[in-house]
């Protein structure tokens, strides 16, 4: 099968600090990948960098077919196709959740209004919120916002989901209501990167795991044996002091 | 009885409450005798202690009612509202003395002593403000110049606009988009082209002639209406990547911000002119309020600019990633919650906007402030400046505070924070 995301060789700076050095990621259609590492290791940058939220300087990204760089015509059309959740949630403050959901479908999708709001229903069904749908965001709780940021991204029916570090801004009773929504989303074949140092999603929900330290992919490996035999010792490290 | 005169306590409550109203009762008899019968009861004192009896005793009076939890209601209220220190206890003797003194005489004036009957200045008998000279004139003082018997047409095209303001909260929701789009594009034509006249039979009315304060309105609605959307690109435009865009908003706004607006409508009106090519004709009153508007809008700009770097980061990285490109982006989300932050920064700009219209009295041009200024140098009408200008005062008071209550309104509406 072709890769949905390829990265080759791929550099870039923060003015004169290398943040990501040399990466090099293929990702399959369906595949799950968990990115891990300490913080200022580039993880966000990464997956920033594969919706051009960063713009990296060397090296090659391709997404879904589409070469990504200055010259990329349609970027729009290409971050259309892959959904982001972030850490601090960043729903729009000034619209309902629903309206949050149905914006850029209406928008974007050019979907009329009635078909857009049915999708955006669908998708807060699915993430447990059709009661709160009337709601701003300021109104609900941080479990119960970042559901809807994940039904947000759904609602354009991505072909890609990239987690930003979707539970780090959450209080620990709320972190678990999140991770049952990917989970979910993960069973049903959406192709998913994900930062983060939930490592019991990881290990329930990854087909593959990377870490990451000091801008390099330092190892890459099948969630098994990333977590029973890691090889380098830098990794041994960080989960010795993780788990 | 053990009497603690520095510290008053709760159990000699009556006898600390008597000598404390006694002694303001008699700070405030001094300051009534003084204000109203001319007779200083404390002058057998030296000077500077007589003049500051009152608040002497005053002061020493609210010391020793300051009881806390006296278990009297009133009491309690004022010692937590006027007598919370002996600092505030002061502050509040100032305040209340002041307008003991001053109060009067203005209602006075303005109210008591003041003639409204009348139709000339000799029938001005009291020693009051004399407002018969803003009833004789208070037809030029709405209409400028602009003849009698077409001043229908100001009133039309102003009743218009109620009118239509009005149906916007009657009107249900389906129709306000429609009376908005209106209002914003085809009534400033309509009401142009009625108040100018020279078609439909109406007869030419060239704008020398408008003037007062339906002037100011016109003015004002233009200028409102055409600066804020300036004020928004100019805003985007500082923020852009794009060079060309980012340095010509910025010359654009530091050219206009530092320049004083007097000589912006001078140069619209004397200089202007010099560059057109011969045979091109612009009216004077249109060079004004496009000067104007070029002038507010930079300001808008700069508040707009504040309202955008106000907003997070990740407002812009939520935005690109559902797939918006730069305007869906901003027009969707970043302009709805950067405007709504900074509506007290595009009241004030509005504010000063319609309190800057009078200025334009220096191409010629005599909205309110100017009518007065014309009406008071004439010869039957000497010495009336004063009652000009306050009323002129009142008329702009009312005006800007409508425009702030309305603002303040908005916010509360538009506040989608719990």
């Amino acid at each position: 099968m072709s890769n949905i995301i390829e990265l080759k060789n791929v550099n870039k700076w923060f003015d004169k600090f290398q943040v990501l050095k040399e990466i090099n990621l293929e990702v399959k259609p369906k595949e799950k990948i968990v990115v891990c590492g300490p913080s200022g290791s580039g993880k966000s940058t990464l997956i920033r960098c594969i919706n051009r939220l960063e713009e990296h300087q060397e090296g090659s990204i391709v997404v879904d077919g589409n070469e990504i760089s200055e010259n990329t015509k349609n970027i729009e059309k290409i971050r259309a196709e892959v959904g982001m959740v972030f850490q601090q949630f960043n729903l729009f403050p000034h619209l309902s959740i629903l309206d949050n959901c149905s914006l850029a479908p209406i928008w974007v999708k050019k979907l009329p209004k009635k078909k857009a709001e049915e999708l955006a229903m669908e998708n807060l069904k699915r993430v447990q919120i059709e009661d709160q749908v009337l709601k701003f965001p300021g109104q609900l709780s941080g479990g119960q916002q970042q559901r809807a940021a994940i039904a947000r991204a759904l609602c354009m029916e991505p072909k890609i989901m990239l987690f930003d570090e979707p539970t780090s801004a959450l209080d620990p009773e709320m972190i678990k209501e999140v991770l049952d929504v990917m989970v979910d989303l993960a069973k049903g074949g959406m192709t998913m990167i994900v930062v983060t140092h939930e490592m019991g999603f990881a290990k329930e929900v990854a087909d593959n795991m990377i870490f990451m330290d000091e801008g390099r992919i330092v190892e890459r490996a099948k969630t098994n044996d990333f977590f029973e035999n890691p090889k380098s010792d830098r990794t041994k490290l960080f989960l010795s002091q993780i788990l | 009885m053990n009497l603690n005169i520095l510290k008053p306590n709760k159990e000699n409550l009556s006898t600390y409450l008597m000598l404390g109203i006694g002694l303001l009762s008699v700070g405030f008899i001094d300051i009534f005798s003084n204000t109203f019968f001319n007779f200083n009861i404390t002058k057998i004192f030296p000077g500077i202690i007589s003049y500051l009896s009152p608040l002497l005793l005053g002061a020493f009076g609210l010391h020793f009612i300051r009881i806390e939890y006296s278990g009297n209601k009133t009491l309690d209220t004022i010692n937590k509202n006027l007598n919370s220190s002996n600092f505030n206890a002061i502050l509040s003797l100032i305040v209340i003395f002041i307008l003991i003194k001053y109060l009067p005489p203005l209602l006075n004036w303005a109210f008591f002593d003041a003639n409204f009957l009348g139709n000339s200045k000799e029938e001005c008998t009291g020693d009051g403000a004399c407002w018969v000279f803003v009833k004789v004139w208070f037809n030029r003082f709405m209409y400028g110049m602009y003849p009698d018997a077409e001043q229908w047409r100001i009133n039309f095209s102003f009743l218009l606009l109620i009118g239509s303001i009005g149906s916007i909260f009657i009107l249900p929701l389906k129709f306000k988009k429609y009376i908005i789009l209106f209002l914003l594009f085809i009534f400033p034509i309509i009401a142009l082209n009625i108040i100018s006249g020279g078609m439909f039979g109406l007869k030419w009315i060239e704008t020398g002639a408008w003037g007062g304060l339906s002037l100011t309105f016109i003015v004002s609605a233009f200028a409102l209406i055409f600066c804020f959307p300036i004020g928004v690109f100019l805003a985007l435009g500082r923020r852009s990547d794009l060079p060309a865009i980012k340095y010509s908003s910025i010359g654009f706004i530091e050219l206009w911000r530092g320049v004083p607006l007097i000589t912006v409508l001078f140069m619209s009106a004397v200089m202007f002119p010099m560059f057109l090519p011969d045979g091109t004709y612009m009216d004077k009153l249109m060079r004004v309020i496009i000067a104007i508007t070029l002038f507010e809008a930079a300001y808008m700009a700069e508040v707009v600019r504040g309202g955008l770097q106000a907003l997070p980061r990740g407002q812009y990285d939520a935005a690109k990633s559902l797939g918006m490109g730069y305007w869906r982006m901003h027009f969707l989300i970043i302009l709805p919650q950067a405007l709504k932050l900074v509506i007290p920064g595009i009241a004030n700009t509005f504010l000063a906007l319609v309190k800057d219209t009078p200025l334009i009295f220096v191409v010629g041009l005599l909205e309110l402030a100017g009518m007065i200024g014309l009406a008071k140098t004439n010869p039957d009408w000497l010495g009336m400046a004063t009652e000009g200008y306050v009323f002129a005062a009142f008329v702009f008071w009312i005006i800007c505070f409508a425009m702030s209550r309305y603002s303040q309104n908005l916010e509360r509406k538009l506040s989608t924070d719990r």
